[in-house]
Parts: C-alpha cells; structure tokens; sequence
C-alpha cells in the first residue's frame, strides 16, 4: 500500500468535518438563521422565540412609555447621526462614521444598561452615548478635531471612543475585573451589584485584543457582555470572508455562551442585552451577543460603499429598518398615534438645529492647549517646551 | 541596614507599596506561586493573595489592556512583563492607549500604572531574552520611563513610581539583579525624587553617562581609569522621560567631555537625544564631541558573542580616550 492510498481517506474525513464546521456560511444579505431571536418581525408583529420564554417576558414588563422611549431614541439619534453627516458634507467635520441602520442594536442594548454598569464604545456607538447621557455635540468634538474625546468617562459610565479596532473589549475585561475585586458582583443588591458591556464590530473579531479579551474574561469569569454588531462590513470585507462560522459561535471556542440577536429588534436586543447583563452581574460570568444587522451608510464618510456591495444587498436590509418595524407596532398595538410620531418628529427637528448651530460655534482649541494633560504631574520637556512655545508665538504679535 | 540584591529590593519595594495601598496589584505571568521567573514577586501572592497578585494567561496585550480597566476602575496596577523582547505584543497597548489617554480625556483620567521590563543582555539567554527597548517608550509622550542600577535605588523607585499618577516603564537590570548593596529598609522616606540623576562617582576629566545595567560597567572603567590617573565622573541619569540634564550639564561643564553609554543600539537611542541636547546646552564648554558607545546597530547577537557587542569597561574607557583626543 503507497503513502497516497493510506492519505486519501484522511483527507476526505478532513473535508467533511470542515464542511460541517463551516455550514451555514454567514452571508451579508442573509437572515441570520434559525438560530436569530427575534421579538418583533420586520413587518412590525410581535412574536415570541421558541425555548426562551423568558425574553418575551421581560418585554411583557417594558410599560408603553418604555417602548415609546425605544422608539424616540432611536429616531433622534438617527437624525443626530443625518445632521454629522451633513455637518461632514460640508466641511465642518473632518470625518463621521454613521450608525445608520444600527439604532436598535444601540438603543436596545444601553436601555438594558443599569446605572452603575460601565459601556466601553467603538467610535460608532453614537446611540449608545445618547442612551448613557452624552452629549452628542460631544461627540462631534472628536471629528470635528477640537479634542479627542470630550466627555468625562465617569460621569455617565461611557468611555471615551476608541478608535483602534478592539483595544477597548481589553480595557472592559480589565474594568470587569475591577467590578470583582470590589466585591460589587454577585452579591444580590441589585444597587450594587454591576457589569461591563464591551462594544465592537464584526472587522474587531479578527483582531488579537478582542481574542485575548474573550481568553482574560473566561480565565477570570469577569462580568462582561460582549456585544459584537455585526453589521456584514469590515469596511469592504464582507463578514462570509472574515469568518467560516456565525461569529456568536466563536463564543463556545472560548467557554462562555452566544447568542445571535436580531439587531434590527430593539425588543429583542433589550431583551437578550438584559439577561446577558444580568447574568453577568450576578456572577455567571461573560456572555457574547451578536447583533446581526446592517451597515446602512458607508463604514466613513471617507469610504464609498458602491466600490464593493451592490445596491440590491442594501434594498433587502431597508425591509428590516429598526425604527419602522417599531413603529409599525407601536401603532398596530395602538401604544402610539400619529401625534406622538409627530411630536417625535418636531423634537428630532429642534434636536438638529441644536446639533447643527452648537458644531459651528464649537470653539477651536487654544493652541497652547495641547500641551496640558499629557501628564499627570509636571513633567520638564513638557513645560519647556510649553515656555518656548509661548515665546515663539509671542514674537509675531504686532509683527505680522 | 540590610544587604540585598536588586530583585530582593524590587521585591521589598513592592510588599511595602502594597500593605500601604489595597488599591495596588500585580499583574503578570508566572508572578504568583513561581514568583516570577527571576523571583522578584516572590511569596507576595502568599501573603497578599490571588486577588492581588494576579496570574494571568500568557499574553501580553491582555495584561497591560486589563490593567489599563483596572486603572480606570481606581486600582493602581503593576505589570509584570516577563522579558524585554516580549513587551511587543503590548506595544499598541502601552503607545496608544495607557500613553494617550489621560490627554484623550482632557484630564479626566488618569493611569496610575507601572510596567516593568527586566532589561538587557549578558545573561546568556536565547533570542528576544536581551533587548534594550527603553527609546521606543521613552519616544511616545505620555509615559515616564526610569531605570534602577542598585539596589537602594531599585527598592526606593519601585515604590515612588506606584506612587505616581502618570503610567511608567520600569526598567530592571537584568543581569544584576543577584548584585547586593545596602538597603535601609526601615527608612520612611526616599533619598531623592525619581526623576532625578545622581552623581554615582564624582571626578574631573571626563563625565560618563548611564543608565540600568551599564552605570556598573562605567563604575569599574573609572575604577581603572583613576589607576591610570584619569578622573572620570559617573552620571547615573536613573530617569530616561524625563531627563535630568541638569545634573548631566553641570558635570559636563565641569569636565568638558561627555561619554554616553547604553546596551542598546546607538542610532536613534537615548545617546542621540543626550548628545544633541548636551550639545546645544553646553556648546561652549565642550572640549570634543559627545561620544556613543552602544550596543552595535544589529538585531541582539546569539550569546556567544554577546560579549562582543554589549559595551564593556574596555569600551567603554576606548570612549573616554577618543573623548581625551580632542
């Protein structure tokens, strides 16, 4: 018998168990599967998912002003995220990266947020910021490029926008951690008790942080939710080329469960987002979920999506829009009439006035600022280099 | 008074930072039962627990972006990382996060973290065991980095560095951590700021520059230089970000020459920044050029012949002779 006959029958073991790894392929205009929660259909009907009663109870309790709240949320984020990229278009920001189409991901998740829990954001997560309390004109500073991160993190728990894919699911696990060495985990006060949520993209799952992230809060059983919007996009590489498995199984490699969630639900998303969160908090430890949704808009208003997808991918995804499947609902079920859309309307409107007048009159640094922050105490280059500064720019007052 | 080596003194350091402060822990590889493989965590997680003295899994990024959270949650963290080549891993970590941060949130956070690298050749290790990577960290603005070459020192800036509020990379001199000098380790306050440098021997003739491993090395040439009736004064500058030059300028205005000496390779190295700030400082005082004497500009050699590339105390008299020729 030759080296090759012996060979064959291995190879051919090899191809099947790599085809029953890889099925079903993710596909960036697919449906998510059967194994999607979904509460709320893209026609807007309400639905309960089989095998997890519990998350259709937790949106039983959710009052009418809640789901109202999802809804306004989400539309004034959207129109927040319009006016930037108008703002961009016009040369007042230098770049933004728009959630279009991610608003039920965002609102859904945050709004499962309680107070004392931390968000650790990628630089998209606008509707998770509006949800924690940030300004928006905040995060206009950024792009703007009067500052790199304008908001005080622990005034309402959010971090600042990390901009290097997946460095902040590190900085969450570490946070996390934290959490459990103070003792604020697990011990049944619901005041105290508190958990991470890490944000990041489908691109970020290839990224070595985010792999070592997984490894930390698994090694460690820290209280972290990894909440991964795969929104099909890693700029131009499709999700099919960055994954042979749907990314919310990665999770069982690393010994903590996932979950695929609609992210186009915000129902669903809150539903999931909340027991993840709960879980975590009690100390279950980390829990990943994957909210399979769409990238509307461009990954930047520096890229061009038409170099890369076709526009009939984009049409299938308008059908499952966040906001008017809630909407939709929200009117069948009759818990909201065309004057409160309306009012929402007129709110988002004001909202984008304010947005627009407070990016213009946002005022440029002082230029002698850069120079304060980059540490704590003194620190002589610093301050040297500061005084010279001064001097150099002092010698052309009057002189020019 | 106590005699102890370098990493007994590091491992002194620590223990008293940490029963002073609940909020200071260790994170690192291999740092709890082992004690680390040099030893310099020896017995803490003993004595002060698994949820102070924190294994973790092997990867550096993941240690240094967890301590970043913990920092952020109010702990005062110190990283461990086992061997200078193997801080890469975290580069982006250390440069782009725990660097920028304090100055992304306009002063609203702050890092109180410190990495520690033991550092350099000479012992005989396989590759990536010996590096000098201290310009690359003392290049990014927002980290501190210092390097202790005795035992006194080592003990006292462990501890100011846990002290301090900005981020910094403590550099440990390897190869000398068995070296033992007096320690007083009842004393309730330190000798000196951090960031200052010290006359390590004073002299007349030539000043000579060094940092970590190599002030040794430079203690001995001028040992053998008096012998010859040249007198040479020892600058350990201790701090790398920032730099004292004021102490170095002062003793170069004094003698006029100035060696500088690392184990690392000379372009682009901390003797490049020395030379050309002294340079501009002291313009009028300098009798010759400012003299490198580095380890040579190649990838760190198999350790056969490492010996012929770090700076020894024969080079590093050969520098003050070329300094002398002027």
């Amino acid at each position: 018998m030759s080296d090759n006959e012996v060979a064959m029958p291995e190879h051919a073991a090899h191809a099947a168990a790599v085809a029953a790894l890889t099925a079903p392929v993710p596909e960036t205009i697919g449906d998510g599967g059967a194994e999607l929660v979904q509460l709320l259909t893209p026609e807007g009907e309400r639905v309960d998912h089989v095998g997890h009663p519990e998350y259709s109870a937790t949106i039983d309790e959710l009052t009418d002003d809640d789901l109202r709240g999802f809804y306004r949320d989400q539309v004034l984020i959207r129109r927040v995220d319009a006016e930037a990229t108008a703002l961009q278009r016009q040369g007042e920001l230098g770049i933004w990266a728009s959630l279009l189409g991610q608003e039920a991901a965002q609102v859904g998740s945050a709004r499962a947020l309680r107070h004392q829990d931390y968000a650790f954001p990628t630089y998209r997560e606008h509707g998770v910021a509006w949800v924690r309390g940030v300004n928006p004109l905040n995060l206009l500073g950024l792009f703007r490029g009067v500052n790199q991160g304008g908001w005080d993190p622990n005034e309402n728990n959010f971090h600042l926008y990390t901009i290097v894919i997946g460095a902040q699911t590190l900085h969450a696990v570490g946070y996390a951690m934290g959490i459990q060495h103070d003792h604020a985990v697990g011990t049944g006060d619901p005041d105290r008790d508190a958990a991470v949520i890490a944000y990041f993209g489908d691109g970020a799952t290839a990224q070595g942080d985010v792999n070592e992230s997984f490894v930390y809060a698994a090694s460690m059983n820290a209280p972290v939710v990894f909440f991964c919007q795969n929104n099909q996009w890693a700029i131009s590489q499709p999700v099919e080329k960055q994954t042979r498995i749907p990314l919310y199984q990665r999770a069982r490699g690393f010994g903590f469960p996932g979950v695929r969630v609609d992210g186009n639900d915000v129902l669903a998303v809150y539903a999931v987002t909340k027991a993840a969160m709960n879980a975590a908090r009690s100390g279950q430890g980390p829990m990943m979920i994957e909210a399979y949704t769409y990238r509307m808009g461009a990954h930047t208003t520096s890229d061009d999506p038409t170099k890369y997808r076709v526009s009939a991918d984009v049409e299938v995804w308008k059908l499952r829009d966040p906001i008017a499947r809630l909407k939709a609902y929200l009117t069948s079920s009759g818990k909201a009439d065309k004057s409160y859309f309306d009012a929402v309307e007129v709110e988002a409107d004001a909202l984008a006035v304010t947005i627009r007048e407070g990016c213009l009159s946002m005022p440029d640094p002082e230029p002698a600022s850069m120079f304060d922050n980059v540490y704590v105490d003194e620190h002589p280059l610093v301050e040297a280099e500061r005084a010279a500064f001064a001097a150099y720019t002092a010698s052309f007052e009057g002189g020019h | 008074m106590s005699k102890v080596g370098i990493g007994k003194a590091i491992n002194a350091g620590l223990r008293r930072a940490m029963e002073r402060d609940p909020k200071v822990v260790i994170m690192g590889e291999d740092i709890g039962k082992l004690g680390g493989v040099f030893r310099v965590t020896e017995n803490l997680q003993k004595d002060f627990g698994e949820d102070r003295v924190i294994d973790t899994p092997l990867a550096e990024s993941g240690i240094v972006g967890t301590a970043i959270g913990m920092a952020l949650r109010g702990y005062r963290p110190i990283v461990e990382i086992q061997f200078d080549g193997f801080v890469y891993p975290a580069f982006s970590q250390i440069t782009c996060q725990v660097a920028k941060m304090r100055a992304r949130s306009l002063g609203k956070i702050k890092l109180p973290m410190v990495i520690r690298i033991p550092v350099g050749g000479g012992i005989g290790a396989v590759e990536h065991h010996s590096e000098s990577n201290e310009a690359y960290f003392a290049h990014t603005a927002g980290l501190r980095v210092v390097a202790c070459s005795n035992p006194e020192d080592a003990y006292w800036m462990i501890q100011q560095a846990i002290e301090s509020d900005d981020p910094i990379v403590f550099y440990e001199p390897k190869r000398r951590y068995h070296e033992k000098g007096e320690v007083d380790l009842t004393a309730t306050s330190a000798p000196r700021s951090l960031f200052e440098a010290t006359i390590a021997r004073a002299g007349e003739d030539v000043t000579v520059a060094a940092y970590g491993p190599m002030v040794k090395v430079c203690l001995d040439a001028a040992v053998v230089a008096a012998e010859e009736g040249r007198s040479i004064e020892v600058i350990d500058l201790r701090s790398l970000s920032p730099l004292d030059l004021d102490v170095l300028a002062t003793s170069v205005e004094k003698t006029g020459r100035l060696v500088v000496t690392h184990e690392a390779p000379t372009f682009l190295g901390m003797g490049a920044e020395i030379a050309a700030a002294i340079s501009q400082r002291c313009f009028y005082h300098l009798e010759s050029p400012v003299i490198r004497v580095g380890g040579y500009n190649l990838p760190y050699p198999p350790s056969r012949v490492e010996e012929d590339f770090l700076p020894d105390l024969d080079r590093v008299l050969d520098g003050v002779d070329r300094a002398l020729a002027y």
